[in-house]
């Protein structure tokens, strides 16, 4: 992920592509490796996330399945507990709420209710898809819910490169995941280097621009939308160091809030709901641990609004905060001024 | 009771029908095996009043949900069984634990929430697991260990073996839809699992007759062209033959097989007490009559007419299992308590 808007080259690699390319590199690595879920077999379920692969690697080990969310769901969970990593995956976030017992109070639990002895090793996929006047059932952000649970590690890739390595990580991983990927950063190309092997359970935040008056926090396409905001905001002489959060559990946020110590301004892009959420978690956090001398203007969440998803186009343009309501709200609430610069 | 419900399974639910009375058929079991029927259904039956007693006096706090009554069914089925199968069970599972020849001192700690429990006291009697049995844990969210059982029988058709999984549920967990999903895809898919339904006829409270318009819950099975068979589920060598015959089908065909016990819980739906519930035919007279269909009873007196075993021997047996279960008690009454780390070391993988 770049601050200008990337462009397409024969040798880069697309976000949807990037995601193949971990699946690929994961079943040719390890037999142990399966994917089960919905329109695996389908030109149209997963984008062009898993194109050919039940063709490469065969049906037996890229299962299409019946319509029964919590049933796959919970047979992934069981594989794993008998060695295998598979990968389950829910093409829209939305219905993989009918799988919520499997995830929250089975896999997550699992290690912790029975003595450490044994933890599902196990990926739950599931892809952000909203916008196109899909409406309220077809649109959801709801990884704040699944970041509330102890035991689930929930990762939200955010370029190409991200997509790719943390979905490795994640299989690798000896914890249940839950994997987020968002349609609309499918076509966001990247230079990327060849695949690289991260232990997820030390990833966490990177910084994607260094700035010095505003400390601009996101995760998956809030935090490309961050980039793009601070690329506005540079032109108006506001210098962002913009984070991307990458693992939203177990959430670790100490390098932004030492970002907040030195700019002592913090803005939090989240494509989830106000209320409970991401973003909150983050000001709480920030706000838990620098001293009031070390703000210089109370954190702002943008978020969209407490409201399910419109159907309508003409509602889904304010619905969803852009690059333009961004920049006019940091404006706004900071009510930055040159003079008011370091 | 409903107007819309009607009984399909006629006698097997009428407590005082003769046949259901009779002693077990032990004909073909080798005497060794049938006198390990008895030691483990009395072994399941000791521990579990014991864990009444402690439940009594305040010694044991977690829900614990007994089967007395119901330990012929465990018994039969765990007796079909190896270590490589791979089981899941529910709520009520000290049955299916032991059965499976998971360790008594380690369920007893466990009940207790002490360091020396099955699951290092972390899950009390409802979250029991022997990994040596092949006992992979036990839920009480009702229906949640089905689908897992499901990915298990998966594993087990990928490992390409003929190993096969298990899930022991009972007739509530027959209301929750996620059954239907795994009877669907365990199906389709073709999946070495055994489906054990043991339909008490009561969910936490509430008779058969206000929740379901049959009491035979193999009809699901049929749904899905799942194999299914009814046994009367207080008759260990019944369940332990019609077992058998389902298990060597899943382990040969690689197919889905749904084993349907019928029995009756003598306490209440969770706690020491013969709760009667909020049924329209549960009351003292029933849980009698359902007394007198005692699988314990049952086998002994087909050892006792066999000549394989007189009384004396009987009560003999009976007191060493008591013995037992008091010694492992005692122990467990003294094991040290989970240190305050585990709380968040076990929350995610070291």
């Amino acid at each position: 992920m770049r601050g200008d808007m990337p462009s397409a080259d024969a040798a880069s690699l697309s976000y949807g592509q990037a995601i193949r390319e971990g699946f690929a590199w994961l079943m040719s690595r390890h037999p142990e490796v399966f994917a089960i879920g919905q329109g695996l077999w389908s030109p149209w379920y997963v984008g062009n996330s898993m194109t050919d692969l039940d063709k490469e690697f065969g049906r037996h080990r890229v299962l299409d399945t019946p319509v029964s969310e919590a049933a796959c769901t919970g047979a992934a969970l069981g594989a794993a507990l008998c060695g295998y990593r598979p990968i389950v995956i829910h093409p829209r976030i939305d219905f993989m709420l009918l799988a919520v017992d499997q995830i929250v109070n089975q896999a997550a639990k699992w290690r912790h209710m029975l003595g450490g002895q044994s933890g599902p090793r196990v990926t739950i996929r599931a892809i952000v898809n909203r916008g196109g006047e899909q409406g309220a059932q077809h649109s959801q952000a709801l990884h704040s819910w699944f970041a509330h649970v102890p035991g689930l590690r929930v990762v939200m890739p955010a370029t190409p490169a991200d997509a790719r390595d943390l979905l490795i990580a994640s299989v690798l991983c000896d914890d249940p995941v839950l994997y987020i990927d968002d349609r609309w950063l499918y076509e966001d190309q990247e230079i990327a280097a060849p695949a690289r092997v991260l232990d997820l359970r030390n990833e966490g935040p990177l910084r994607r621009r260094e700035g010095r008056d505003l400390t601009l926090v996101g995760a998956s396409y809030s935090a490309r939308l961050a980039l793009q905001v601070a690329e506005r905001l540079a032109a108006q002489g506001l210098s962002c160091d913009v984070w991307d959060l990458r693992v939203v559990n177990p959430l670790n946020v100490n390098d932004v809030i030492a970002s907040v110590s030195r700019t002592g301004r913090l803005c939090v892009i989240d494509g989830g709901w106000r209320t409970c959420g991401l973003a909150g978690e983050v000001s709480a956090r920030a706000a838990e641990s620098l001293p009031p001398s070390a703000w210089r203007a109370a954190p702002l969440r943008v978020t969209l609004p407490d409201a399910p998803a419109p159907t309508s186009a003409a509602l889904e343009a304010r619905y969803y905060p852009d690059v333009e309501s961004i920049v006019d709200r940091v404006t706004a609430s900071f009510g930055v001024k040159e003079h008011d610069l370091k | 009771m409903s107007e819309r419900h009607i009984s399909e399974l006629g006698e097997l639910v009428d407590p005082g029908a003769p046949a259901y009375l009779r002693p077990c058929d032990i004909s073909g079991y080798p005497p060794a095996e049938l006198m390990g029927f008895l030691r483990t259904m009395l072994l399941i039956r000791a521990a579990e009043e014991q864990v009444a007693e402690w439940v009594e006096q305040g010694r044991a706090h977690c829900p614990c949900h007994l089967s007395i009554g119901q330990e012929a069914v465990a018994t039969g089925v765990a007796a079909t069984l190896r270590a490589s199968d791979r089981l899941f069970g529910n709520h009520r599972s000290h049955a299916h634990y032991l059965a499976a020849r998971g360790e008594l001192y380690a369920l007893l700690a466990e009940v207790l929430g002490r360091a020396h429990g099955c699951s290092q006291g972390m899950g009390g009697s409802m979250h029991l697991r022997s990994a040596a049995c092949g006992f992979f844990g036990s839920v009480p969210i009702v229906a949640g260990t089905i689908p897992i059982a499901v990915g298990a029988g998966l594993a087990a058709k990928m490992d390409g073996g003929t190993d096969i999984a298990v899930a022991f549920f009972g007739d509530g967990a027959c209301e929750e839809g996620v059954l239907h999903e795994s009877l669907n895809l365990a199906s389709i898919y073709g999946l070495p699992v055994l489906f054990v339904c043991e339909n008490n006829q009561y969910s936490s409270h509430l008779d058969i007759a206000l929740r379901q318009p049959s009491d035979r819950m193999s009809r699901y099975a049929d749904a899905h062209r799942v194999r299914a068979q009814i046994v009367d589920g207080n008759d260990v060598t019944a369940i332990a033959r019609i077992a058998g015959s389902l298990v060597d089908a899943a382990r040969s065909n690689r197919e889905p097989v749904f084993l349907e016990a019928i029995t009756y819980r003598w306490r209440g739906h969770v706690g020491p007490n013969e709760d009667l519930d909020v049924g329209v035919r549960r009351s003292m007279q029933h849980l009698a009559a359902w007394k007198r269909r005692d699988p314990v009873r049952r086998l002994e007196e087909a050892l006792r007419a066999a000549g394989l075993a007189t009384p004396p021997q009987l009560a003999q047996l009976h007191d060493e299992l008591r013995a037992q279960v008091h010694e492992a008690a005692a122990r467990a009454l003294s094991a040290p308590w989970p240190a305050e780390s585990t709380l968040l070391d076990y929350v995610y993988a070291r």
